[in-house]
């Protein structure tokens, strides 16, 4: 047994980041739940189409990043709510088979079609959270050691270099000391704040959609009661669009936020990542939005403290890194057999 | 002569095979009150859904004179329907406010405020619970937040279903006290379906007794409330 606590803060930031990603993804499907009480299996290919659009407005037509991020979430709104219009309204919403055989269907067929447009190779993207702005302290420069030489900490195992000034040693520290600084002796890098700052944003303008509009009131009264919802003049067809709009532009900065750390855009980047979402999404609570953030984020605590942490590091058995996915279909599994309506769900959850 | 508010012909629903309404005639004049009764499985809760195009129908309804049987259910709420349905129907997870402005959806004026503070005048209760979730409520409180929100969408016609289902003898006279106030000061229609037959027909101006789907029999109220066979089967005489 090796504690080694002091790279356990390194663990949890890189927890809480992919923590974030989870969150976004658990948000897409649980908007989706709440409504229809459905589980969207194409969740993740929507949003890595999205993802990609953020790709070719990008990369290919050299939109600026955060424009092309906007307009990506836009278009994934459409298509969410298109699919929704087109392959869901007109089955029977108590039938559940057809339509979750739809959107399987559905998850096979956009990741058929993005790899026949741009192939499965992984195309690099412009990570939005790239480098910090200057005025933030240099990561590495906390580690200037003495006079004219800087000793910076350059790659990942944490080992110390010792460069000269002016030299291209030099800028590579500064460039990499520009990703990061330092808390409690652990790298936080600006890609995690980057990726919290990004999910807390998108969680705010949610809140506000969902509490201080006529839409997202419409909204929740359909999660709520969808006979009463209709009684009251609720066009309850459109409102379910909205939430599949709602749901496509958050499953969108899901994949846009992790892009970056996978090294690119593929169309199969979110096939892990869904799961991990069902699995924080489960913890959760099926049709709890605040439930699928801290399902999320527990989710991505558990994969990297408990399994990359405690499993590799401390007990020394290097198979628990290929343990990841088998946790989360375990946690799954647990919740469903001692919790089925999660640490926050309220309605009794039916079986898809 | 009184103008009718409401006239249904030949009014005929199914849920998949089986037919629930079996052909219903029958009229809401303006400014009265009708009541409809009739045992468990008979079609009363049907016959209101159907109003509202919530099931399948044949048939005519006609409101106001215009032929709403084929009209979406918003449609009608905008034409001034407002259905209070069985077993409440308000929205649990959302606050008493919140099922409030629901209920004016339809609306596009900006009095909702003002109606707001109105219907919490003549419901003191929901005011005191403004902010709380609907589901926390007790049944009396949630049978008024359904019927106040019903009434947020300023209806000219207003369907109750079984409004007294489940609550306290004392509550529900409360209850119908306010429905007979609310009809005689603002002349709002009213289409009730009920088996507390007694409480309905001291406000109603007239009844239809509904069995298996027909009309068995109709009357004004004070007729049926003398009629042998009713009070025989709903009076408990």
């Amino acid at each position: 047994m090796n504690w080694n606590f002091e790279i356990l803060p390194d663990f949890i930031f890189n927890g809480l980041r992919d923590g974030a990603v989870y969150a976004a993804a658990a948000l897409a499907l649980v908007l989706i739940f709440k409504a229809t009480t459905l589980i969207n299996f194409a969740t993740g290919e929507l949003a890595m189409l999205g993802a990609f659009f953020v790709y070719v407005l990008n990369i290919e037509q050299g939109l600026w990043l955060w424009l092309s991020i906007a307009i990506a979430m836009l278009i994934s709104a459409a298509i969410g709510a298109a699919v929704e219009r087109a392959l869901v309204r007109p089955f029977d919403p108590a039938d559940h088979l057809p339509v979750v055989l739809i959107t399987l269907g559905l998850f096979l067929i956009i990741n058929a079609v993005a790899g026949d447009i741009w192939n499965y190779q992984v195309r690099r993207v412009n990570d939005p959270f790239g480098h910090f702005p200057s005025w933030v302290p240099n990561g590495s420069e906390l580690k200037t050691s003495s006079e004219g030489t800087i000793a910076c900490l350059t790659n990942a195992d944490g080992a110390l270099a010792e460069v000269a000034p002016g030299t291209a040693g030099a800028e590579m520290c500064e460039m990499v000391g520009r990703t990061f600084f330092e808390v409690i002796g652990a790298r936080l890098h600006y890609r995690t704040i980057g990726t919290w700052i990004g999910l807390a944003l998108a969680l705010i303008a949610l809140a506000i959609i969902l509490g201080k509009t006529k839409a997202g009131l419409a909204f929740r009264a359909v999660s709520s009661n969808t006979e009463s919802a209709r009684l009251v003049g609720v066009n309850t067809g459109r409102t379910l669009g909205f939430g599949w709009a709602l749901a496509s532009v958050f499953g969108t900065l899901s994949a846009a936020l992790v892009a970056p750390a996978l090294g690119g855009v593929n169309p199969n980047m979110m096939l892990t990542i869904l799961i991990y979402a069902l699995a924080g999404a489960a913890l959760g609570g099926l049709d709890s939005l605040g439930g699928a953030v801290i399902g999320g984020l527990v989710v991505g605590l558990i994969k990297s403290v408990l399994v990359s942490w405690f499993g590799v590091v401390v007990l020394g058995q290097a198979y628990f890194s290929i343990l990841q996915l088998a946790m989360a279909f375990l946690l799954i599994l647990i919740v469903l057999l001692f919790r089925p309506a999660g640490l926050f769900g309220t309605r009794q959850i039916e079986r898809v | 002569m009184t103008e009718m508010m409401l006239k249904v012909e030949d009014l005929h629903a199914r849920y998949g095979a089986v037919e629930v309404l079996r052909g219903l005639d029958f009229e809401v004049p303006e400014g009265n009150v009708v009541v409809v009764l009739g045992a468990n499985g008979a079609g009363k809760t049907t016959t209101l859904r159907a109003l509202c195009n919530m099931c399948t129908t044949t048939g005519t309804v006609l409101f106001e004179g215009d032929d709403i049987t084929r009209a979406k259910t918003a449609d009608i709420v905008r034409r001034g329907v407002a259905h209070v349905p069985q077993g409440r129907g308000t929205f649990p997870e959302l606050s008493v406010m919140d099922n409030l402005k629901i209920g004016a959806y339809t609306r596009k004026d900006n009095e909702v405020g003002a109606d707001v503070d109105r219907w919490f005048e003549i419901f003191p209760r929901l005011e005191e619970r403004r902010d709380q979730l609907a589901g926390s409520l007790s049944g009396g409180e949630q049978q008024m937040l359904a019927v106040a929100r019903a009434l947020m969408c300023r209806p000219r016609l207003l369907l109750l279903d079984e409004p007294s289902l489940g609550l306290a003898p004392l509550i529900i006279e409360d209850l119908f006290e306010r429905f007979a106030q609310l009809n005689k000061e603002t002349g709002l229609t009213m289409l009730l379906v009920e088996q507390n037959a007694n409480l309905a027909l001291d406000m109603a101006d007239y009844g239809y007794v509904i069995e298996s789907g027909e009309i068995a029999l109709h009357g004004p109220a004070e007729q049926l409330k003398n009629d042998p066979a009713v009070q025989e089967a709903y009076l408990g005489a």
